[in-house]
């Protein structure tokens, strides 16, 4: 009798937990991914062979793992959205998703996840998407390893790589990304988290962050972006270990800081952008042990800037150090090491004894008069800084370094 | 006409001025380099030099020489000699020994501590200027008789060059700053030697800047493989254009 319970009891335990595996092969009964989902029930694995799929519109409203087995092709002929997720619990992995639809006034993805939480999109390839990833109100979503590449030429006519919208507990992480507007883009995100990116060749910002808080970006590469990375309106990001470099142009940035407070930038490389780090209406900044080599302005903080504290940073071979546009000074720059500094040390601490003036006379008359570049390090201007350097008149009279290194910082 | 410049350039190596700014050129660029472990901090010094020193040393060596040399000129004009063959051998002797010893000078140093493209472009612009502020000074011989002058002339159009030029820029674009004046910089330093030699090495040098506000119209300008060859090629016209005029002027002097 105990025997025969058992066995029921084993047998109503176990049977909900057998999940099938609906194949999908081109040219037998399961052709297409849509029929497969149409038989699939939550929890089941459908796996994709080889092929191309020209589907349209693939809606997923079951918790289903959807697993491409040899990179198949998801078509979208330039016209449709290729995926679209409804449900928890989600798996994505392996598909190369190409042509997607591109549209003036529906936000058309590749692939678009909705109202869903716990999805892991990874490993796939997305090629000339509009929008390439689409998260939207979803939680818990995890982007992993996919390369994304489009052939954007204007902003107007292209869209955001990674895009999340009103999305909380986001994990994007080791993903390429390159030829969209923006490479990945933020708003209203919290709590999320950007680790290992590799961001390219977008014609806008590589990263872009809009009323979103709490989040962080560690350890991506931002390189050659249209206007570099950009965090506006947003608090307490924490931006680690990240490399800028060869963000050039009229309006391009390494990091472009707009009205946020209470960031934290610690131990990131720019390198070769027009200009390292812009603040406008921050405060509360901390810019900490990074490095500024060989970039047209290391710093440039506006005066409507506040209690930002910028310390043991490097600064080497820059054009300008550090500019501002107005005479105010309310944040603190304290024990950096400034290669132009040609103060002495006679106590011997590794502190200069005399205080750095990172502004320059010539990089005010440049703020002010941008044709003047033209005539930097000429034998003039190089005696009027030398003047303005004994006898300080036009440059802030609070803005100064009161212990500046004498040796490079190594981290 | 080979004869006079063998002539004019042994007689330079014997007065040894030539030879002494050579080994000044290479003992600050070997210690430049040497003092800076970033060699791009020592072509920035050597930068100063190339853009001050050798157009100072090129105009004032070349017109003294002219000027002592008067006595041979003379010469060697009741001669059966073309004037313009003995005025362009006066100028390719005095040239080539003084942008050779800037080669050799500053060149080596270079090449050997930073051969990249600003390097090259610092070497390139250097012996340029050699040319073109002896063309300036063969111009300023040519015009005025009294040595005494004639000095003073080439010290005048030195510090103009290097330094009142860029005043007289800075002021007016302070003057001007309601227009949009990108387009007319690019005028203005086709105007001056120096000032377009030190926008080439910037567009080098300081690219990152450079590629931002309204200095990028220098970069659409000059930064280009044709922009460059633009360039090159003004720069080469300021050393033909005082040529040309200073041989009309000696062609039709009494001497």
């Amino acid at each position: 009798m105990r025997l025969i319970l058992i066995t029921i009891l084993c047998f109503f335990t176990f049977f909900p937990v057998v999940a099938k595996i609906i194949r999908v092969t081109p040219g037998t009964e399961i052709s297409s991914i849509k029929a497969a989902l149409n038989i699939a029930a939550n929890g089941d694995s459908i796996l994709v062979s080889e092929g191309v799929y020209k589907e349209q519109n693939i809606t997923i409203n079951k918790s289903v793992f959807l697993i491409g087995n040899g990179l198949p092709i998801l078509d979208g002929e330039n016209q449709y959205e290729i995926v679209t997720v409804k449900a928890n619990n989600v798996i994505i992995e392996g598909f190369d998703f190409i042509n997607a639809g591109h549209s003036g006034y529906n936000d058309i993805a590749a692939l678009k996840v909705i109202n869903s939480s716990d999805v892991l999109i990874k490993n796939n390839i997305f090629v000339n998407s509009f929008f390439g990833i689409y998260c939207q109100q979803s939680t818990r979503t995890i982007i992993y390893k996919n390369t994304l590449r489009s052939n954007a030429k204007d902003e107007i006519n292209s869209a955001n790589g990674i895009h999340c919208w009103k999305s909380d507990q986001l994990m994007i992480l080791q993903n390429t990304i390159s030829g969209h507007r923006d490479g990945i883009y933020f708003e209203f995100v919290t709590n999320s988290a950007i680790e290992n990116n590799n961001s390219f060749n977008n014609v806008r910002y590589g990263l872009h962050f809009m009323f979103s808080n709490n989040n962080r970006y560690i350890a991506n590469i931002f390189r050659d972006n249209g206007a570099g990375v950009a965090v506006m309106f947003s608090n307490h990001i924490i931006m680690h270990r990240n490399f800028f470099s060869e963000n050039w142009g009229n309006a391009a940035y390494g990091i472009l800081m707009k009205e946020i407070s209470d960031g934290d930038v610690e131990g990131n490389s720019f390198n070769r952008n027009t200009v390292g780090i812009y603040l406008e209406g921050s405060n509360r900044i901390i810019i900490r042990r990074n490095h500024f080599d060989d970039n047209g302005w290391a710093i440039k903080m506006q005066a409507s800037c506040n209690e930002n504290l910028v310390t043991e940073n490097n600064f080497t071979a820059n054009t300008f150090d550090v500019a501002t546009n107005g005479s105010l000074v309310l944040n603190t720059f304290k024990g950096n090491y400034w290669e132009r500094y040609e103060g002495y040390d006679l106590n011997r601490d590794g502190k200069g004894d005399i205080p750095y003036r990172p502004v320059s006379l010539y990089s005010i008359i440049v703020e002010r008069n941008p044709s003047t570049l033209m005539l930097f390090r000429s034998f003039m201007v190089d005696l009027m800084d030398r003047a303005e350097r004994i006898i300080p008149g036009f440059t802030p009279e609070d803005l100064k370094d009161d212990e500046p290194k004498m040796k490079m910082i190594r981290f | 006409m080979g004869k006079i410049i063998k002539y004019v350039m042994l007689d330079i190596l014997r007065n040894r001025i030539v030879l002494a700014y050579m080994i000044f050129l290479a003992l600050l660029g070997f210690s430049l380099f040497n003092i800076n472990d970033n060699p791009s901090k020592g072509l920035l010094s050597l930068m100063n030099v190339v853009l001050i020193i050798v157009p100072l040393v090129s105009i004032i060596f070349a017109s003294i020489y002219m000027y002592n040399s008067a006595e041979f000129i003379e010469l060697l004009v009741s001669q059966p000699l073309k004037r313009i063959n003995l005025w362009m051998s006066f100028f390719i002797g005095l040239s080539l020994s003084l942008g050779l010893a800037f080669f050799i000078g500053c060149g080596i140093p270079v090449l050997l501590f930073a051969a990249n493209a600003t390097g090259i472009m610092i070497i390139g612009v250097g012996i340029l200027l050699s040319m073109i502020f002896t063309a300036i000074a063969l111009l300023a011989t040519v015009v005025t008789r009294d040595k005494a002058k004639g000095i003073g002339v080439s010290i005048l159009i030195w510090l103009y060059f290097t330094l009142i030029f860029d005043g007289i820029i800075l002021f007016l674009l302070f003057q001007f700053m309601d227009y949009p004046l990108e387009k007319a910089m690019i005028g203005f330093s086709i105007l001056n030697p120096v000032d377009l030699s030190r926008v080439l090495i910037l567009l080098k040098m300081d690219i990152s800047a450079m590629m931002g506000v309204t200095s990028a119209v220098f970069n659409d300008v000059f930064g280009s493989s044709i922009g460059m060859m633009v360039a090159l090629f003004i720069l080469l016209l300021w050393v033909f254009f005082p040529l040309w005029l200073s041989l009309r002027k000696f062609n039709r002097k009494d001497l």
